[in-house]
């Protein structure tokens, strides 16, 4: 292993400094969410089908998210877009919902009082990322794609 | 779980998590001393996985869902894990803040995992 210097290795992926937290955040809660539809599918998923198919779109949708944020290229930074505007959309509706209709939910997901079971991370991470990803467009960075 | 043995973790993982979270953001990479942090949550925690085996079998049972439980524990304990190696291979200011993440959302973990292993839910 020679030519790889720390230069060129970092401009290789789209993601850099501050970023790298933001993926972070975003694979713990990928975890959190997996974890946690897995178990509620596994265990009743005939209570709140409904919520827990919601628990489980969530666990995709941030793999998703997680993965389109460190993935190089514009297809990828697309991806992102979409993920995190899908997952900015669904905490404001489901977040009302779970308040205003609270039948529909009768078990919690990741998204219900506006993510205020995971400290409102669900909340503030889209916005992060899309302030994030607004500024880091891909042809501002040079790499291979 | 034993309530004094979750708050000892609880601890460890809130001053481990602000300590890195304030040196990444004093612009250090990763040392020693942040994540030695990280490494005691994890070894920690590893002892929380055989209390909750043991624990059981000498009657202390969880109340709420084990499943749930475990899936909690488990998550957490690769959380330490996971962000040492990021910290070992990127050196960078934000990796120690990486770390420290890591350790609080442990913290928040632990406290889910206290609730439904104490509380009544069902």
């Amino acid at each position: 292993m020679t030519a790889t210097s720390p230069a060129s290795t970092s401009r290789r992926r789209r993601i850099s400094g501050i970023g790298l937290v933001l993926v972070a955040v975003y694979g713990i809660l990928a975890l959190a969410a997996t974890g946690r539809s897995t178990v509620q599918i596994l265990s009743d998923y005939s209570e709140a089908p409904l919520a827990y198919s919601l628990s489980a779109l969530a666990a995709v949708v941030y793999i998703l998210a997680t993965v389109a944020l460190v993935a190089p290229g514009r297809g990828w930074y697309r991806v992102a877009w979409i993920t995190i505007g899908f997952e900015l959309l669904f905490v404001l509706t489901v977040g009302t919902l779970s308040i205003v209709d609270a039948e529909l939910f009768p078990r919690d997901t990741v998204w219900s009082y506006y993510g205020g079971g995971y400290l409102f991370v669900p909340l503030v991470v889209p916005v992060l990322g899309m302030l994030w990803l607004a500024r880091h467009r891909p042809g501002t960075v040079r790499d291979a794609s | 779980m034993i309530l004094w043995y979750t708050v000892v973790q609880i601890v460890v993982a809130v001053l481990a998590g602000l300590l890195a979270v304030a040196f990444g953001l004093a612009k250090r990479p990763p040392s020693d001393l942040t994540m030695a942090g990280a490494a005691l949550l994890g070894v920690l925690l590893l002892a929380q996985i055989v209390m909750a085996i043991v624990a059981p079998l000498t009657g202390n049972d969880p109340t709420g869902n084990p499943y749930e439980f475990w899936a909690y524990l488990i998550s957490a304990f690769i959380l330490p894990p996971v962000a040492i190696l990021w910290a070992l291979l990127e050196r960078s200011r934000w990796s120690t803040v990486v770390v420290g993440v890591a350790c609080l959302a442990v913290a928040v973990m632990l406290y889910r995992m206290h609730v439904i292993w104490t509380v009544q839910l069902a």
